[in-house]
């Protein structure tokens, strides 16, 4: 017996809609394998993973808070990875919007004006985008791997930001602890509701997707990405260039990212430290993919990434486990994910017997 | 080996009546080839004449679907190039297969046992080469090697495994003038110890220089086995392209317009190492005008395509006019903008995208210049799919594109049906230039006569028609004046009247003719 994969003909219109929620499925049933190897109970695990957290109102808000930056950057990120540029580094571009965003309230912090709080989020964009524009420069240039540079790039953002607040940016009255001071009120993003934390950065997910949309949907610059994305040589005989698209997409999600990274600064912690993000930016990744690359789906599989976030940290109260579970949660569904998709260009034949293949070998 | 020797005694390969189908295709059709030991046999023919697959068959590639094979007097049957080696078959392809950040040995070690230790490798490579006068230093990293010189890391790979007939596929087709004359050497060398060579070319120059035996090709039959020596190459070319093209009919010639399309020095330099390098390039073409320019695959035809779509635009702005205005440095929706329509070769991935929709495709070529019409919302440029789908289903209607439903993927229609929309989508706008590189290539004889119809009526109603094109009957079906590109240079042009396939078939295999007279002698190929 041998199992081949047959492409078909035309994409499947049902397994692109299908394959998704496999994969959820497929995550579901290892994860309750992995519990009940773990010696838990697998349907109470599952449960206070994935069902407790969305019972209460504060942690409905806090949902909110994890899924905006998981949105934002994924939505940046879908029309990067659409026009086959593979931004990989998203997270150093949130640490680097981060940091670019902060220079008013912790260098300036005697200014007060409602300018403050736009211009954090203008600076921190910017920052992203130019921190992405490193990789496209050395891609277009000198012909670099994307993947590799915008990776490294990671790393040289969260070692910036550790040498900034523990040397120049650290609080004076900080007793020494690595951050830096906290943000005048007018530079915090204030709550939506008052029932709980959320704020405004699960607004400018939530727009950033529909604009998006909009354009990779409607406008003659999303159809400019898809052909390129598809066919460079075809994107040519359309007169697009392939390298200020490669500009253009990655500055696009640089961009994302670091107004998602201020956002979450200005919004959810009120100053700088080492650690910013529990990995935004790579897990936004898997937002982008489980939904398909379509912004309005990124919407979607966002808040079902951030609950994996927030189930992480319930279990790890309720049951007892790890909360490096959340990653486990997270590399299972990625893994689902992309092997689901097959299914999408080929159909799977179990092929009983295997005559012809054994003629063919002696 | 064998002492006993069968009927086919005294050939080293003897090929009797081999047939390859594709489908319902023959792509070699009852080839008789023999090659005997100490021969450098050469192998004519045009493209799409059989050659590649004749050899593939040689070479264990591809399976003969009837005939048989011969070696050494005994019927053997190739499965693999590794059975071709072992009886002593090697080959040096066209295109070469070498990592460039790998030195010369460790690409030659790859494709030997990996028990034999590099350094013994590398001295023997070095050796054979010296041997052989292809100088290599094996420890150099082919990434920093001349095209000649990989090359030689081919050839000197197929020696290390002794063979007895060495297959080589175009060798000269990358090759400079000084590299080639080596190379002969070389195949001089090998034929003065007793192996046989074939050599696969379409230069008749080079064969009757070094060949001892011809074997000539035309659409998968053997039309012609002499002594190449004791031919002329205008009767090499005759048997190369053949004398049978049926059917040329035009009307008496019509008043031609003015100069649409003025090329002049146009040079450009190859992108890569298997691009070639266009020389100083001149054509004009007038209203009412179709230039048709010949040529066997890969001597410039894409690169000419590129610059005069100005995907790849050139340095200098004045060597290519569109409607009397210089373009050279314009890219290719500037040019459209001036009334120019450009067909490229590649139908999947370059005309079109696959997996995008019709009304897709007809955007990819006409965002700019039916901007009025496509897209709405000034810098939004919003897409107005309605009036897109509209034009589609037109230019479908015109062309009698044949397609399941309303708005299918490109990839989904028939090759002959695709290239009907392709054409269709440049000629819906009436340009008032259009450049066609292969328009009938892969698509069937009902969708290829309807294609030549349209360009012909494009030309008459006023426009200037550019089509590049292998196919010789095709050639003289619509041209008015024809002009042959060879090694990136383009002859004169003919009036397709007044040229014969003799001459053709002589500007094509590198006879360069200046005095416009036939009788034309080798002297003139490299004479620039």
């Amino acid at each position: 017996m041998r199992i081949e994969l047959q492409r078909r003909p035309a994409a499947s219109g049902v397994f692109s809609l299908v394959s998704p929620l496999l994969a959820l499925v497929l995550t579901l049933i290892f994860g309750a394998i992995m519990f009940r190897l773990l010696g838990k109970d697998p349907g109470h695990a599952l449960y206070s993973f994935f069902v407790e957290p969305l019972l209460e109102v504060w942690s409905l808000h806090e949902l909110a808070i994890k899924a905006g930056p998981l949105i934002l950057i994924a939505v940046g990120l879908s029309v990067c990875y659409r026009s086959n540029n593979w931004n990989i580094g998203a997270e150093g571009q949130f640490t680097i919007g981060a940091i670019t965003g902060s220079i008013l309230p912790i260098l300036v912090p005697q200014w007060h004006s409602v300018l403050v709080l736009p211009l954090m989020l203008v600076m921190g964009a910017a920052g992203g985008a130019l921190f992405a524009g490193i990789p496209a420069l050395l891609k277009t240039r000198f012909n670099t791997n994307e993947i590799l540079v915008s990776l490294m790039l990671v790393y040289i953002a969260q070692l910036f930001l550790d040498w900034l607040v523990r040397g120049p940016w650290r609080d004076p009255k900080g007793f020494n602890f690595p951050q830096s001071i906290s943000f005048a009120p007018e530079a915090v993003l204030p709550p939506l509701l008052d029932s709980g934390r959320a704020h405004a950065s699960i607004l400018f997910a939530l727009l950033a997707a529909v604009l998006v949309w909009f354009m990779m949907r409607f406008m003659l610059k999303g159809f400019e990405v898809t052909v390129l994305g598809r066919s460079e040589r075809a994107g040519r005989f359309a007169g697009f260039s392939a390298r200020r698209m490669v500009w253009f997409s990655m500055m696009l999600s640089g961009a994302f990212a670091g107004l998602a990274g201020i956002s979450e600064v200005s919004g959810s912690i009120g100053h700088l430290q080492p650690s910013i993000s529990p990995g935004y930016g790579f897990t936004a990744i898997i937002v982008a993919f489980l939904g398909r690359l379509n912004p309005l789906g990124a919407i979607a599989s966002g808040f079902v990434l951030a609950l994996t976030y927030l189930g992480g940290e319930a279990a790890q109260l309720s049951i007892g486990v790890s909360d490096k579970v959340t990653r486990v949660f997270q590399g299972l569904l990625l893994f689902f994910v992309l092997s689901c998709d097959t299914l999408i260009l080929y159909r799977v034949r179990i092929i009983f017997g295997s005559g012809r293949a054994r003629e063919a070998k002696s | 080996m064998s002492e006993a020797r069968g009927p086919e005694a005294g050939s080293l390969l003897k090929v009797r009546s081999l047939t390859k189908y594709f489908g319902t295709f023959a792509a070699c059709n009852g080839i008789d080839l023999s090659i005997g030991p100490g021969e450098i046999h050469a192998l004519l023919g045009e493209n799409g004449a059989g050659k590649s697959t004749l050899v593939k068959m040689l070479f264990g590639v591809l399976q003969p679907s009837e005939g048989r094979i011969f070696w050494d007097g005994r019927p053997v049957s190739i499965g693999s190039p590794g059975e071709a080696r072992t009886l002593g078959i090697g080959m040096v392809f066209q295109h070469f297969s070498l990592f460039e950040a790998l030195t010369v040995a460790e690409n030659i070690a790859l494709s030997l046992d990996p028990k034999i230790p590099l350094a013994k490798i590398a001295e023997e490579a070095e050796s054979l080469s010296k041997a052989y006068g292809l100088p290599l230093d094996p420890h150099a990293h082919v990434a920093d090697l001349s095209v000649g010189e990989r090359q030689r890391i081919e050839i000197v790979r197929a020696l290390l495994q002794n063979p007895k007939l060495i297959i080589l596929d175009e060798p000269t087709s990358v090759l400079t003038p000084q590299e080639a004359d080596k190379l002969f050497e070389t195949l001089f060398k090998l034929k003065a110890e007793g192996r046989s060579v074939l050599y696969i070319s379409h230069r008749l120059e080079e064969v009757q220089r070094i060949c001892d035996r011809a074997t000539v090709l035309r659409h998968g039959k053997v039309t012609g086995d002499c002594d190449p020596r004791q031919e002329t190459p205008a009767s090499l070319a005759r048997m190369m392209v053949g004398s049978d093209v049926a059917g040329v009919h035009r009307d008496s010639t019509t008043d031609l317009g003015s100069a649409l399309v003025q090329v002049q020095n146009l040079s450009v330099p190859a992108r890569t190492p298997f691009s070639v390098t266009l020389k100083d390039i001149a054509l004009e073409v007038r209203a009412g005008e179709v230039l048709a320019i010949a040529g066997v695959a890969g001597n410039g035809q894409g690169e000419l395509f590129d610059a005069l779509s100005g995907e790849y635009p050139v340095g200098n702005d004045e060597a290519i006019r569109l409607c009397s205005k210089a373009v050279g440095r314009t890219g290719i929706n500037g040019r459209r903008l001036l009334g120019a329509g450009f067909v490229p070769e590649e139908r999947h991935g370059h005309a079109a995208v696959s997996d995008m929709a019709l009304s897709d495709n007809l955007l990819l070529s006409r965002s700019q210049s039916d901007r009025s019409l496509f897209l709405a919302g000034g810098l939004l440029s919003v897409i107005r799919h309605d009036a897109i789908r509209a034009t589609a289903r037109r230019i479908c209607a015109a062309m009698d594109v044949r397609k399941s439903g309303d708005d299918p993927a490109a990839g989904s229609l028939s090759g002959g049906n695709l290239q009907k929309f392709i054409i269709g989508r440049e000629l819906d706008r009436k340009p008032a230039v259009l450049v066609v590189n292969q328009p009938t290539w892969g698509v069937d004889a009902g969708a290829a006569s309807r294609i030549r119809q349209a360009l012909i009526d494009l030309a008459r109603a006023g426009s200037a028609v550019i089509v590049i094109s292998q196919d010789l009957d095709e050639i003289f079906e619509v041209a008015t004046n024809i002009a042959v590109i060879s090694e990136g240079r383009l002859s004169k042009p003919y009036p397709a009247g007044d040229l014969t396939l003799e001459k053709i078939g002589l500007l094509m295999g590198g006879i360069h003719d200046s005095t416009a007279h036939s009788g034309a002698t080798a002297g003139g190929v490299h004479a620039h």
